[in-house]
């Protein structure tokens, strides 16, 4: 036999080894309401800033999530991927209470931001959506100067007493939002006459205006340039040494850069959490490894 | 697009600047403790030293661990950053690099073995360890100056330590003829002798390791892979005109 022949002797030898375990274990109907979350869903080393606990979204009958427990680690960024439809932009919406504004959806399950449940009937939903910020796909600045964009949310919560107060925080969320210095000169003008990139920061500038716990991100770069997503995702880096940050991503590329915990959401359910580095080179649940190479969308 | 040391950062992410650095200065300490290892390990066999050969063993180790931890490190710039054109090229050349230094290691090991071994016996009779010494010399130049290049991302100073190898090659079977005659001249001393042409064969594997590392210095810098072939093939392609 030739060498080139016992090569693909052998090749056909272990492929017929395999099929047989990959059949047994592409079995999507595993995810029933028995599933268990593989990895690290709750955190013990970490300080905790928001928890979920068996939270199930639907709309009107049908089901979105269900029995997702997930913990957010301070000063952390986690990142949610899954095919779309998944859940993860519907988890997200929770966490501020958008969902809310959706007149057929229901949340069930316990939600705390710093051990308070946000859910709590008594709770103001106003200043909560104060302290978990959000940031959208598409980029959303108010029709007003970049001062007022920025300006806007600390007025209206009374944060600021003066004229003077105001311009320092305007100052210091553009500058923790990177764009102060190509802005300075020009505050008056309208926020809507900057570039995509500029306008993310922008208004990720308005949501730090206001000091946020947390801040979420639905998607924040995909309407962004390969450069102006660098950006973005290097102010995230910088950002969570002060903030907590939880982004939904399509770009599971984009997970991999910026986030120190993964999380992978499949048809409602949260299949697998934990450190990005093992989620991206060692991930335990076989749907995971699935997505994440692309085998199935 | 030529890979040069000025460039290796810059990358809006800073974190994965720190990341590329700390894979290279990684490198750059395992192979000043390879150097080391060949440097102590030739020391022990010029002097009968028992003692340095043992240390030579236990060291080893410490470059094995370095292999393990750099792999590491690349395997998560690979997943996590998904490195392009020349940081790609750094990363494999790396992954690469770390090998044939791992090996570096473990053939001055076993040189640190067998002086442990010889010295047991005494010392080793001057003539038998001429051709060993000069070639250990050869060998060592080769190493620093292709961490250097590596260090430096110098494609005519690798290109310099490829050439140099043939000279190294030719010195081990000059050496090999000479011991094979101390060999047939007194059978008693063979097994002392076999002792030198392992040494001998350790260090002409360390003047390829040392060759292979050059070669993926040219493909980093270059991108032309210049593996299996003629040295004027390389020089060539490393100069462009393939």
């Amino acid at each position: 036999m030739t060498s080139v022949a016992i090569g693909e002797d052998r090749m056909s030898a272990g492929l017929d080894n395999a099929s047989g375990a990959a059949l047994a274990a592409n079995n999507i109907k595993e995810l029933d309401d028995s599933f268990v979350t593989v990895g690290e869903a709750t955190l013990t080393s970490v300080d905790v800033r928001m928890s979920a606990r068996d939270v199930s979204v639907f709309y009107a009958e049908k089901r979105a999530i269900a029995n997702v427990s997930l913990d957010i680690g301070a000063n952390q960024v986690i990142a949610m991927i899954g095919p779309s439809g998944c859940g993860k932009s519907t988890f997200l919406r929770c966490l501020n209470r958008m969902n809310d504004t959706i007149a057929i959806c229901r949340v069930k399950g316990k939600i705390t931001l710093d051990e308070q449940d946000i859910y709590d009937p008594k709770l103001d939903v106003v200043p909560l959506r104060a302290r978990v910020g959000m940031v959208f796909q598409k980029p959303n600045p108010f029709p007003k100067s970049i001062y007022d964009n920025v300006a806007y949310g600390p007025r209206i919560h009374g944060l600021a007493n003066n004229r003077h107060e105001v311009d320092d925080i305007v100052e210091s969320s553009l500058q923790k939002a990177g764009l102060w210095e190509e802005v300075k000169d020009r505050l008056e003008q309208p926020g809507t006459g900057l570039s995509g990139g500029q306008q993310q920061r922008l208004c990720i500038a308005r949501a730090i205006a206001v000091s946020p716990d947390v801040i979420l991100m639905d998607e924040p770069c995909s309407a962004l340039d390969p450069i102006a997503t660098a950006r973005i995702e290097e102010l995230i880096d910088e950002l969570r040494k002060q903030f907590t940050i939880a982004i939904v991503t399509h770009s599971m590329q984009q997970a991999a850069r910026v986030s120190q915990r993964t999380a992978y959401f499949h048809l409602g359910k949260l299949v697998e959490v934990g450190d990005t580095k093992l989620i991206f080179t060692n991930p335990r649940h076989k749907l995971t490894e699935d997505y994440i190479t692309g085998r199935f969308g | 697009m030529e890979v040069d040391p000025g460039h290796i950062g810059g990358h809006i992410m800073r974190q994965y600047d720190e990341d590329l650095e700390t894979i290279r200065a990684k490198v750059l300490k395992m192979g000043g403790l390879v150097e080391e290892l060949v440097r102590e390990a030739l020391q022990a066999l010029r002097d009968s030293d028992y003692e340095l050969g043992e240390k030579v063993v236990r060291d080893d180790h410490r470059v094995n661990s370095m292999e393990v931890s750099i792999d590491e490190d690349c395997q998560s710039i690979i997943a996590l950053r998904q490195p392009k054109a020349g940081d790609l090229r750094m990363v494999i050349a790396i992954i690469k690099t770390i090998t044939d230094l791992e090996r570096i290691g473990d053939e001055a090991e076993k040189i640190g073995r067998m002086s442990s071994r010889l010295a047991r016996n005494g010392t080793v009779s001057r003539k038998y360890l001429s051709g060993v010494m000069t070639m250990g010399a050869a060998v060592q130049s080769m190493v620093r100056e292709s961490l250097d290049a590596f260090a430096r991302l110098d494609v005519e100073e690798a290109l310099r330590v490829v050439r140099s190898d043939e000279h190294v090659d030719e010195q081990y079977e000059a050496t090999l003829r000479s011991l094979m005659t101390y060999m047939m001249e007194d059978p008693r001393e063979i097994s002392k002798v076999m002792d030198m042409i392992w040494c001998a064969r350790a260090l002409e594997r360390i003047g390829d390791h040392a060759k292979n590392i050059c070669e993926y210095i040219i493909f980093l810098v270059k991108g032309k892979d210049v593996r299996h072939t003629s040295f004027e093939q390389m020089e060539q392609r490393a100069h462009g005109v393939d």
